[in-house]
């Protein structure tokens, strides 16, 4: 089950080229100032914009695999998330959340069956992580996934991750604060004008 | 029972004014500021309808299949713009003028050849004093009803661009990313067509048949004309609103499963 993620001449519009080889369990933090194309880069692995180069999940090459099929196998959480239904639960696949993965997120059993519109912006988030990660990916993007999130609520999506990461689920993502990085024994790097260049604090 | 039909004269028709004109001087006697909109819509009303008169007079007189095709084309020419004006965002490229004005012209056109041959059946088919005015019924309702449902799409869309990529990454397919936003649409584009079905008899009398009622036709049969055009105009306006909403839900996403609003132009200014 365990893939690596090979990223290779991957260019879109505004950002690239970037080659990037993640390891099965891998972790990778990217940083950088804002607008550097951070937020892009993940869309584009995700192929969520149009992109040109070539993604590969093990060796299953991403142009050969269906859109859904990839984002459902390398699946990205985005900054800000969006809902389209009135219930929590709508927006897992079957309908109802894993109360074992809502709890290592600290978030109650009956967060399933709250209205979004009376989540706050930390519950939100996590239950963005966790939808994601009921898909069951190979490879996770997280964009600044703690940046809303207070000390408690951090610890316990870093301490998910960590587990995803010994599960062998490359994780990429992209967060400001290095300490972070460190916790998650992440290998850091910066992206700057949408090409990476090198690794954090070098420049 | 046919009563004889009651000509009119010019001075009749100049009469009938008057109280337009009193609506002017209110106007500018309440400092409404609207007396300048009135007189020139007005005047563009009357200056539009003798031009058509004379048009189609013509037209009747030289009766060509030809000709009576071009007149029509000319009509989803302008409705297409309308289309088109009415839409606060709408795609980039020719999309924003062709999608709504193919889908009105194809399902209007695939009616009005329809009911010609085979229900009202003038002698020939395509005889312009049939075809023209029916063509133009049909095409202006689903004119009304397909720049409300793509008004609506690409507003929605723009709106709920979040929503839906929160499906596309969760793996929907484009289609049903953007189902409840599409079903949106198509609501808003079928509800002038529902409203009016519903509304027609009780609360107003269709323009169409009361015409036929004034000009001294049997109201029985002005009925039956009223309903068979209510059904041709439901039937086109159904048909063209839902070709154009889809085509448009195909043109903002791609094989790839992305939301493109990059074919979305900004706000009309």
């Amino acid at each position: 089950m365990a893939s690596e993620l090979r990223i290779e001449k991957l260019k879109t519009a505004l950002i690239g080229p970037i080659d990037l080889r993640l390891g099965a369990g891998e972790c990778v933090a990217i940083s950088g100032p804002s607008g550097a194309g951070k937020s892009l880069f993940l869309r584009a692995v995700a192929d969520l914009d149009p992109n040109d180069g070539e993604v590969f999940l093990g060796d299953r090459p991403r142009s050969a695999c269906p859109a859904p099929d990839w984002r459902r196998a390398v699946a990205l959480v985005p900054a800000e998330s969006g809902w389209w239904a009135d219930i929590v639960a709508d927006h897992f696949s079957g309908g109802r959340p894993d109360p074992a993965l809502l709890s290592a997120l600290g978030l109650p059993d009956d967060a399933a069956s709250w209205t979004v519109a009376r989540l706050s912006t930390g519950e939100r988030h996590r239950l963005a992580i966790a939808r994601a990660i009921a898909l069951g990916p190979q490879a996770l993007l997280l964009d600044e996934p703690t940046a809303a999130l207070d000390p408690a609520a951090t610890e316990a999506v870093e301490k998910l991750i960590r587990k995803l990461l010994g599960d062998g689920i490359a994780v990429l993502l992209v967060t400001h604060a290095a300490e972070q990085a460190e916790r998650l024994g992440a290998r850091r790097l910066r992206l700057e004008n949408g090409r990476l260049a090198g690794p954090a604090g070098a420049s | 029972m046919t009563s004889a039909y009651i000509a009119l004269s010019y001075w009749d028709v100049a009469l009938a004014a008057i109280f337009l004109v009193l609506n002017g001087a209110l106007s500018l006697l309440l400092r409404l500021q609207l007396e300048r909109q009135l007189a020139i819509s007005a005047l563009r009303m009357v200056v539009q309808l003798f031009l058509v008169g004379l048009v189609l007079k013509t037209v009747f007189a030289i009766a060509s299949p030809w000709l009576t095709l071009l007149i029509a084309l000319v009509m989803v020419g302008f409705a297409g713009r309308e289309i088109r004006a009415r839409q606060e965002r709408r795609l980039r490229g020719v999309w924003g003028y062709g999608l709504g004005a193919g889908a009105m012209m194809l399902a209007g056109m695939i009616v009005t050849t329809t009911a010609l041959t085979t229900q009202i059946g003038p002698d020939p088919w395509w005889s312009p004093r049939y075809a023209l005015p029916l063509f133009g019924m049909i095409l202006g309702n689903a004119m009304t009803g397909i720049s409300l449902a793509l008004d609506t799409l690409t507003t929605t869309v723009h709106r709920e661009k979040l929503a839906i990529e929160a499906q596309l990454l969760l793996g929907y397919r484009r289609f049903d990313a953007v189902a409840p936003f599409t079903r949106r649409a198509l609501r808003a584009g079928f509800m002038p067509i529902i409203n009016s079905m519903a509304a027609t008899g009780i609360v107003f009398l269709p323009g169409m048949m009361t015409g036929q009622i004034l000009s001294g036709v049997d109201p029985a049969e002005a009925v039956k004309y009223q309903i068979l055009v209510m059904f041709l105009i439901g039937g086109a306006t159904g048909l063209g609103v839902l070709g154009a909403v889809l085509a448009s839900v195909w043109r903002l996403t791609d094989n790839r499963h992305r939301l493109r609003l990059d074919r979305l132009g900004g706000p009309a200014a």
